[in-house]
């Protein structure tokens, strides 16, 4: 490697880019609807779903990257969010408050959700409290399923009006220019992704970010230094349950309905903590990809690959065993298993996990 | 009275099938601290094997020797098999992430838990199957009075020499002995002369041959399968493990008890579609109140 010499140009670009790759994602994908036009179609409301992922997995990542605790419960936080969002929105309900209000309310809501459930039970050693996040997710979905007249039961709650409905700014209808052109909610969730990055960066360098880290590392430890192990634990479970909720709103006005409850199941949580641990626990960057590969895996490779298939008439007879959407579980699965067999600490390690790493294996 | 007695009866029943799942989960746990989420889908699986064997062998038909000679066979196959498959995974997936961050066989798990679910998605389809119906269905209780049939029965009479038999071997034969030593302590029982990726599976071994066997009794008790049944009963085992103290195998058992009377109670007095919320309501409950879980373990946090 050493012994070629190279263009100066491009030994200096790695560190750079690796720098600045969040100023260069963002530029990119600010500037993209006016260079794909597809952005303005179907694509435009699956980026748009892809950004929220990634605030959802940004979230569950203070929890289970930053502080250490497994939660396997996210999804009904983003659930509340949405359902909160819905309720407050709703034309058949006497609140509809608008968008902003409305999100501010749900996002409250989900940390003191976060903070009831919190208090009496982070006290619970590791798998304990794992399981007591499971369980709360089953609750909020049987919930959402049973109270009908609050939920809409299975059929959830719609329509969710756009944000901005009824304002006109500008001479444009903000309401349905949100409704009609998927390029409105593409630029809103992205900003409220970027404020959220921007927002836990800072968080995770500022005292109660090094004290998260504190208490994953040692608790026992970080308690004898004077840190306060359950307050500091509470302020991330109610931090992470606030940012999924935030998410679930953006969800449900993007969509325009909560969809049914299935939508906010133990699956979406397992998925989330895939992604998270997948791309670099405590990792912002290795979250982001991680949430990217496993919806990029769904919605773009996995079509893709079908209709090669059957543009290559392999399989005449249809059978489900020669289509890539038949294997997609056993390769999902086989993908998690690889990649912890022999990257354990996820695609794009933290810093300061990555010079742990490197310390036991130089 | 009459009524309510026939809900606890038919939530032992439950109970000691969920018992028999939670034990495969809370051995694993007890011996190497994995939550391991593929044992669900195993015990799917066994299900599916133990569906295409019934038609094989044609037992549907058989008479009443032939479907206690069948049953007998069917536990033992498909114990044996979801055994040496938990054995299996735990070389290849497992065993190589013995020293990596903890989190690391857990996400394997999941992994292995969706190559399950594909395997059987393929064997037996995408929509629900119904397994035959070998027992009698008549009351062994005589007319009116408490409805026993044959079925519970079945349940009760795998259950209980399994859950003997393997408290026989925990406690006195060497296995057990080194079962115990490493789940206290690997190092040390490394130390001992213990060969301990042989113990750990063995515990694999025993805990799938569980699985198994709960996965026919499943089949004959419920007579539905599915390629997606592996989640939520794992989830109700899982959550008994928990409740009863994970780790522990007696626990275990309780837990399964306690989860099976909770949901046929619940699902009476409430409705069936309530009661997954109060079970899992009623375990945040009781772990608030006592964190280790009913028959834990109380360990003390060490530096």
């Amino acid at each position: 490697m050493a012994a070629t010499p190279r263009a100066p140009v491009r030994p200096a670009l790695r560190p750079w880019l690796r720098a600045h790759w969040d100023v260069v994602a963002l530029v990119a994908l600010a500037a993209a609807p006016a260079l794909v036009p597809a952005l303005g179609g179907a694509l435009g409301g699956q980026m748009t779903t892809l950004f929220i992922s990634c605030i959802l997995a940004l979230g569950l990542n203070v929890m289970v990257g930053y502080t250490g605790l497994v939660h396997l419960g996210i999804a009904a936080f983003f659930g509340i969010g949405a359902y909160a969002a819905a309720i407050l929105t709703v034309p058949m309900n006497p609140f509809q408050l608008g968008f902003a209000p409305a999100a501010v309310l749900a996002t409250a809501l989900c940390a003191g959700v976060g903070l009831a459930l919190g208090a009496p039970t982070l006290r619970l050693r590791g798998d304990y409290l794992a399981i007591v996040t499971l369980g709360f997710g089953e609750v909020v979905k049987v919930m959402l399923r049973n109270l009908e007249q609050i939920t809409g039961g299975m059929k959830g709650l719609n329509p969710v009006p756009p944000p901005g409905a009824g304002v006109t700014l500008g001479g444009i209808d903000l309401g349905r220019a949100f409704a009609t052109d998927p390029r409105w909610f593409y630029y809103l969730s992205l900003a409220v992704l970027a404020a959220v990055v921007v927002a836990l960066r800072r968080l995770e360098r500022s005292r109660l970010g090094r004290a998260w880290v504190a208490v994953r590392e040692d608790e026992l430890a970080a308690t004898a230094m004077g840190v306060s192990a359950t307050r500091v634990k509470l302020s991330a479970f109610a931090l992470s349950s606030a940012v999924a909720g935030l998410a679930g709103c953006l969800y449900a006005a993007s969509l325009s309905t909560t969809a049914d409850p299935n939508a906010y199941d133990f699956n979406r949580s397992i998925m989330v903590l895939c992604a998270v641990i997948l791309g670099g626990l405590g990792s912002i960057p290795g979250t982001l990809l991680g949430v990217a590969i496993l919806v990029g895996f769904d919605t773009v490779l996995a079509p893709w690959a079908d209709a090669w298939i059957q543009e290559m008439r392999i399989n005449p007879s249809g059978s489900s065993l020669l289509s890539f959407s038949g294997w997609r579980l056993a390769v999902f699965g086989t993908a998690l298993v690889l990649v912890m067999r022999y990257r354990p600490e996820g695609l794009v390690p933290a810093r300061r996990e990555a010079a742990q790493v490197s310390e036991v294996r130089p | 009275m009459q009524f309510f007695l026939q809900q606890c009866l038919i939530g032992l029943t439950n109970g000691a099938l969920v018992a028999l799942v939670a034990l495969g989960y809370t051995m694993v746990y007890g011996i190497i601290g994995l939550i391991n989420f593929a044992h669900g889908d195993l015990i799917m699986l066994g299900a599916c094997l133990a569906l295409s064997l019934v038609g094989l062998l044609g037992l549907a038909g058989a008479g009443m020797a032939g479907t206690v000679a069948g049953v007998v066979f069917l536990v033992v196959a498909c114990g044996t098999f979801c055994g040496l498959l938990n054995v299996a995974v735990d070389r290849f997936v497992y065993r190589p992430l013995r020293t990596a961050p903890k989190l690391a066989p857990l996400v394997s798990a999941i992994g292995v838990s969706f190559i399950f679910m594909n395997v059987g998605l393929f064997w037996i389809g995408p929509a629900d199957r119904s397994f035959p119906d070998l027992l009698p269905a008549g009351n062994l209780l005589g007319d009116d009075g408490l409805r026993f049939a044959a079925k519970d029965l079945l349940v009760v009479a795998v259950v209980v020499p399994l859950m003997v038999l393997l408290s026989v071997l925990v406690r006195a034969t060497p296995l057990g002995r080194a079962m115990r030593a490493v789940s206290q302590d690997q190092t040390a029982a490394m130390l001992v002369g213990i060969d301990v990726d042989r113990v750990i599976a063995a515990t694999f071994f025993i805990g799938g041959f569980l699985g198994g066997a709960a996965s026919v009794i499943y089949g004959l008790y419920i007579n539905t399968i599915g390629f997606q049944m592996g989640f939520q009963n794992g989830l109700y085992a899982f959550t008994a493990a928990v409740l009863g103290g994970i780790g522990s195998i007696p626990g275990a058992v309780v837990g399964g008890l306690v989860i099976g009377l909770v949901r046929s109670l619940a699902s009476a007095a409430v409705g069936e579609r309530w009661t997954g919320a109060i079970v899992f309501t009623i375990l945040i409950v009781i772990l608030v109140f006592r964190p280790e879980g009913l028959l834990g373990r109380r360990t003390r946090e060490k530096v």
